[in-house]
């Protein structure tokens, strides 16, 4: 006893450490969605630490916003008014896209570290660190659309939806973000840098937002480029915002505006699960 | 839970294999609980790939691998609810502070937000990291580092931790504290599987000895043991010139009958010894003619000695061992 004694009181903490080892009961293990939320709260505690990342998520949709309104928004709309009332929507939803695509050089970042090695140690169920963190970026989300939502009221922009309007369509976006983050997470397990991750990500951003109907009315674009826009989702999640900001959304455009949600977490969620599950380093 | 009859790990022939490398190539170990046990082995010896596949990070190409009688493939959930990793990069999360990284690792093993909380403080204090517990991991220094990704490992006491490497690049103190901490947890219970390339380290804490080179455990057993099969001790001698260690190389061969090894001093050599008798003799007959020795020393062989006598080449000399942990390495370096 006198022995042991003597040795712990070298050690830090001495007796408090003897008292900080001794076995204990373990608590019941953490379930799904506590393991998911936990994740969401270290994205967010990473938010407070490095605020500096909500910039882009800040600047970019405003930058986008004055540029197209005031350059091309007369050209395109007869005047930058008519512009701001169709392309508003739209660029909350290209904020919205932009902004997705932390998750996966997030993502990326973490496997390239140590940590990955505790949380894949640990018993908990398995999706829950992509899950949580996804959960997290609601906040980054909910940023990157609220600014540009009141630049627009500032420049003139009148959402016929009213106040309720624009927040379903808030809320929907969320839904969206979180379907197509699993595009760029799928990229985040599959590459094997944070730059690469960026290299592949950006230009298919680019694709799927100005290949779209955010920016302009697809009618006057040839037939073949109008087929691709009507098939990109990000279209039809900008129709959605669109319809409902201004009042008139129809069953149809919401539904189809779910169902490209639904096809986009089918087609990348489980490629995703089942590279993650399969890391090694 | 943890009946003696059931061994804490348990692999055969364990196999890992990364391109033409054999990493792992056919371990065998058993390790009873509540004991340290110290995998021992030179840079790229195939340490922390056998760490990782017991961890279950890993998965082995061929053998098995059982912890407390789970399978760490077929069981993977079963062994992670009994183990912990502090891995040889820190495990812990840069941009969180150190009480936040206790705090998340309580919360996932189930804890309430509280309750981890109180954990988690409760630990700061035992390792003395009360001051830094709210400056962000990346202001650390690695004893600190080391210290709290250690906590992070116990914040529910596993029944066994695994330890990768737990003291490479800490200065003395830090090590000296990562050791007390460790020594304190076996008192408390836990198995501890340790892995370390200082035979200093392994000789202090291990219980037992898995020394392993290219893959393959060449030496197991209690550290007495190994050194025993290093020939019963050592002759150590060192000279006040140089420039005689040719002629007394040439008078210890003579004497004791054995190969004489040049330490990397150049004004020293040692020879394993069977018989203290012959050892007084080659003494004598060193001073006899007339080579100055500045001192002697006679003792148990090192646990160095035990590497170059059984693998013909020093510890820690990685010659020709490309392994799996350098190829993750160099990944790892590739995607930061």
């Amino acid at each position: 006893m006198t022995t042991t004694a003597t040795r712990t009181e070298q050690a830090p903490g001495g007796d408090t450490l003897r008292q900080a080892l001794s076995t204990r009961p373990r608590p019941r293990r953490a379930n799904p969605v506590y393991a998911s939320l936990t994740f969401a709260w270290r994205a967010l505690l990473k938010i407070k630490h490095v605020p500096d990342q909500l910039g882009d998520a800040i600047i970019f949709p405003i930058m986008f916003t004055l540029l197209f309104t005031y350059l091309f928004g007369g050209a395109i709309a007869g005047s930058p008014g008519n512009y701001l009332h169709y392309f508003l929507p739209g660029v909350v939803v290209l904020a919205v896209a932009l902004t997705s695509m932390y998750t996966g050089t997030t993502l990326n970042l973490d496997i390239s570290k140590g940590i990955f090695d505790r949380f894949r140690s640990l018993p908990i169920w398995r999706p829950s660190v992509l899950v949580g963190a996804q959960l997290g970026d609601v906040v980054r989300y909910a940023i990157a659309s609220v600014f540009p939502v009141l630049l627009g009221l500032v420049l003139g922009f009148r959402p016929d939806g009213g106040f309720a309007g624009v927040l379903l369509a808030l809320l929907f976006l969320q839904v969206f973000a979180f379907s197509l983050a699993w595009i760029w997470t799928l990229f985040g397990v599959l590459l094997r840098t944070p730059s690469a991750v960026q290299g592949l990500t950006f230009p298919i951003q680019f694709l799927l937002v100005f290949g779209s109907n955010i920016l302009v009315d697809p009618q006057t674009m040839p037939g073949w480029l109008q087929a691709i826009v009507n098939v990109n989702p990000v279209s039809h999640a900008a129709t959605a915002v669109r319809g409902l900001m201004h009042g008139t959304v129809t069953a149809g455009e919401l539904g189809t505006a779910f169902l490209s949600c639904a096809v986009l977490i089918w087609l990348f969620a489980p490629p995703t699960m089942y590279l993650y599950n399969r890391q090694e380093r | 839970m943890t009946s003696d009859s059931v061994l804490a790990i348990e692999t055969s022939d364990l196999v890992k294999v990364y391109g033409e490398t054999r990493a792992v190539d056919g371990i065998d170990l058993a390790v009873r609980t509540g004991a340290v046990y110290s995998v021992l082995g030179p840079n790229g010896a195939g340490k922390t790939t056998t760490i990782r596949m017991l961890a279950t990070l890993l998965r082995p190409d061929s053998g098995s691998a059982k912890i407390f009688g789970h399978d760490v493939v077929t069981e993977a959930d079963e062994v992670r609810s009994r183990i912990s990793l502090t891995g040889q990069s820190t495990s812990v999360d840069e941009e969180l502070t150190g009480l936040e990284n206790l705090i998340l690792v309580g919360r996932l093993l189930g804890y309430r937000h509280a309750d981890a909380k109180a954990r988690a403080t409760e630990l700061v204090q035992a390792f003395d990291l009360t001051e830094a517990a709210n400056r962000l991991l990346k202001t650390y220094s690695g004893g600190e580092r080391r210290r709290i990704d250690i906590a992070a490992s116990i914040v529910v006491t596993p029944d066994l931790l695994f330890l990768d490497e737990p003291t490479t690049g800490l200065d003395p103190r830090s090590r000296a504290q990562v050791w007390d901490i460790i020594r304190a947890m076996v008192g408390e219970g836990t198995t501890v599987l340790l892995t370390t390339q200082y035979l200093e380290e392994a000789d202090h804490l291990a219980d037992r000895i898995a020394l392993i080179d290219h893959g393959k455990v060449i030496a197991e057993g209690t550290p007495g043991e190994l050194k025993a099969s290093a020939g019963s001790g050592a002759l150590h001698v060192g000279l006040v010139d140089p420039g005689q260690r040719a002629k007394a190389e040439k008078t210890l061969t003579t004497v004791l009958g054995v190969p004489v090894h040049r330490d990397s001093d150049p004004a020293r050599l040692s020879a394993r010894i069977f018989d203290p008798d012959r050892a007084a003799q080659a003494l004598r007959e060193l001073t006899g003619s007339g080579i100055e020795i500045s001192d002697f020393a006679l003792g148990q062989p090192s646990l160095d000695e035990v590497f170059l006598a059984l693998t013909g080449r020093p510890a820690g000399d990685g010659t020709g061992t490309g392994t799996g942990r350098e190829a993750a390495t160099d990944k790892k370096e590739a995607t930061v």
